[in-house]
């Protein structure tokens, strides 16, 4: 092995088997200066000033945690939903671009890159750019662009110019593949602000990490309201930032961690399409976007196109630190399927009056499927609402 | 064969097919014509469906050769055709990793391939493959970019085997008009401790030649052949290809 005078320990970089930097040389060095850039800002107070009042006072932290009692007294416990859904931009993606922009502006740079699929991470990316001064490209796959056009114009709103990727399966993991083609060619001056906590170090830690206000949060929340910590808590993962945001503060305690994939339309393949987003239950092991993690592949390794009635879960890859808690069985995962989400869907918008992301609904959808998994006192972790998938639900419900 | 062989009798020239693009016939046809015109090695790329060092010309072929059917058996099968000069993998390590790289090492031995380049992955990933190669005696070459720091240029020029590849510039393949002042920079600080290949970029007998010139012991050509390649257009690979080899040796120090 190599040795190097390079600070951050490789150490960090594995979660387990899984993670580490399967890429191109030209992006090692980025990577390393992305890496250190935020090994030093955790510890430094004027960073996490800024942001702690950036997350207060423009993304509208801390999110509530709601007692959900009438979902709660359907399956017999006491069920809280953790209100991401009321974060600024309509989902949690903005605790994670609104940290990594403050990153990159300390690192002197002045242009952000995003890839997005649905086109949440890539609105969340377009706010700070906005906020923070950036000029701000987003990748976004010409299939994607076709089914999201009312989120390609909030960010062009935002004044976020969208680039259509045409290459591959002109979706995420394409719009993905283009920002790291763009970036090994314009990290001079550019951040490249990847939208979950998968990918090779140090995104996978340093997403987790500004995601876990969710969790640290929930856990101060449920401490005050019920005096304990939780049973369990349930999260959809697509990418994982979400799941790992709400989990990592509690990975060290008894409660119950329950991830929930996109069970799709089934098990089986389509042509080159699973019919699922379910790496961790159906995929294997194998190097996608820079980190050894689980995939959805065929047996030479071509990377299979995945399917869910949620864009924000159709991915064939995770974070690889999802993939090693859910190999040391820390971290259970479950699937809903498309009906089951869109049940959750409709369940919590006339239970509770909330309207959730349909991303989110695969974590209620489940919860309504194997409440005795769920213990006497159970978080649900509400990612995001429901008003961009609207018109999804009504196509897929023969409106 | 040897990777070295490409090197000994002046400046090497190689030459990047991606196998089963459009068809296999074509890219052994094609590998025919250019080890005819003079190249020296062949680097054959195994198309993946995520190639994130490559540009929109080699992704482009990728694509087209895995919707004709193009897979690692299949792979594997056509390189064993293909002889006269020393030939190299090219590939993503998921492909490897799927194999195995016991597996894939003992297929490339086997089908007469002595090396191997895999861009998405940087030494510090490589353990288990090197140790493979160890094993079946196949080079495994790593590759430097302009702002790889001096000390790990030097190291990775140490631990590539059979060459090291010098990439031109930032970002992924695909054809330049300008060969860049940091490419001279590049050759100038990487050891010459095995010989160095300048790949990225280079498409024109004139861009090859200036490699040469400014001290390079090989140049790599890819989305310029794959282009013409992709174009049918095999007549003007082959002359592509005698062109460059030709105005390398021109301004090649004499031995």
């Amino acid at each position: 092995m190599m040795t190097t005078s390079h600070t951050s320990p490789l150490e960090t970089a594995r979660f387990g088997s899984f993670g580490g930097g399967f890429i191109p040389e030209t992006l090692v060095q980025p990577l390393r200066e992305l890496a250190d850039a935020y090994l030093s800002l955790q510890a430094d107070p004027g960073f996490l000033e800024e942001l702690g009042e950036l997350l207060s006072r423009f993304a509208g932290r801390p999110t509530p945690l709601c007692r959900a009692d009438r979902l709660g007294q359907a399956l017999g416990r006491r069920i809280y939903l953790k209100r991401e859904d009321l974060l600024h931009g309509g989902a949690h993606k903005l605790n994670n671009t609104l940290g990594q922009a403050l990153i990159a502006s300390r690192m002197g740079k002045s242009r952000l890159i995003a890839e997005t699929g649905a086109g949440q991470h890539g609105v969340a990316t377009a706010i700070v750019g906005a906020k923070l001064g950036f000029e701000t490209q987003i990748y976004m796959g010409e299939v994607d662009i076709e089914r999201q056009k009312m989120n390609v114009y909030r960010m062009e709103l935002l004044g976020a110019e969208v680039i259509p990727v045409r290459s591959g399966s002109r979706t995420l993991k394409d719009a993905i593949n283009e920002a790291m083609r763009d970036w090994a060619g314009s990290y001079e001056t550019t951040h490249y602000l990847l939208g979950t906590a998968a990918g090779p170090y140090p995104y996978p830690a340093m997403v987790r990490d500004l995601q876990s206000v969710i969790g640290q949060e929930a856990r101060s929340q449920i401490m005050e309201q019920e005096g304990r910590l939780p049973d369990s808590i349930v999260a959809c993962v697509g990418g994982g930032s979400n799941a790992m945001g709400i989990f990592a503060p509690f990975l060290s305690d008894p409660t119950r961690l329950i991830a929930v994939e996109a069970g799709g339309r089934g098990p089986g393949q389509t042509g080159r399409t699973a019919d699922n987003g379910a790496s961790l239950a159906f995929g294997s092991k194998g190097v996608l976007h820079g980190a050894m993690t689980k995939i959805l592949q065929d047996p030479f390794g071509q990377i299979l196109e995945s399917y869910s009635v949620a864009a924000g879960l159709d991915y064939p890859g995770v974070g690889p630190q999802l993939a090693h808690l859910a190999e040391t069985g820390r971290v259970l995962t479950r699937l809903a399927s498309d009906a089951q989400a869109v049940r959750g869907f409709r369940y919590l918008s006339q239970a509770e009056g909330i309207i959730p992301a349909l991303e989110s609904a695969h974590a209620v959808g489940y919860a309504l499927e194997e409440p005795q998994q769920l213990g006497d006192l159970c978080i649900i972790n509400v990612s995001g609402r429901g008003d961009k998938d609207l018109h999804t639900v009504m196509e897929y419900e023969g409106c | 064969m040897r990777v070295a062989d490409a090197f000994s009798s002046g400046p090497a020239l190689i030459v990047y097919l991606c196998m089963g693009d459009p068809d296999i016939k074509t890219t052994i046809e094609a590998a025919r014509r250019v080890i005819a015109a003079g190249a020296d090695l062949l680097e054959l790329g195994l198309p993946h469906s995520d190639p994130i060092a490559d540009g929109p010309v080699i992704q482009a072929a990728a694509q087209r050769a895995i919707a004709a059917g193009m897979d690692t058996d299949r792979y594997f099968q056509a390189a064993g055709k293909i002889e006269g000069i020393p030939k190299v993998f090219m590939g993503y390590y998921n492909m490897v990793f799927q194999r195995g790289v016991e597996r894939f090492a003992a297929d490339c031995a086997a089908s007469g391939i002595s090396g191997l380049i895999v861009p998405d992955l940087p030494p510090e990933e490589a353990n288990p493959l090197m140790q493979a190669c160890k094993r079946y005696d196949l080079d495994l070459i790593f590759l430097v970019a302009p702002n790889t720091p001096q000390q790990r240029a030097e190291e990775i020029a140490a631990m590539s085997s059979g060459f090291v590849y010098l990439v031109s510039r930032s970002g992924v393949t695909g054809a330049r008009k300008e060969v860049l002042d940091s490419t001279r920079e590049l050759i100038a600080r990487v050891p010459a401790v095995r010989p160095r290949a300048v790949g990225f970029g280079i498409s024109t007998p004139d861009q090859a030649a200036q490699m040469v010139a400014a001290g390079a012991e090989g140049v790599i050509v890819g989305s310029a052949c794959v282009d013409l390649v992709g174009q049918g257009r095999l007549d003007k690979l082959e002359e592509l290809v005698m062109g460059m080899k030709k105005e390398m040796i021109k301004v090649a120090p004499k031995r």
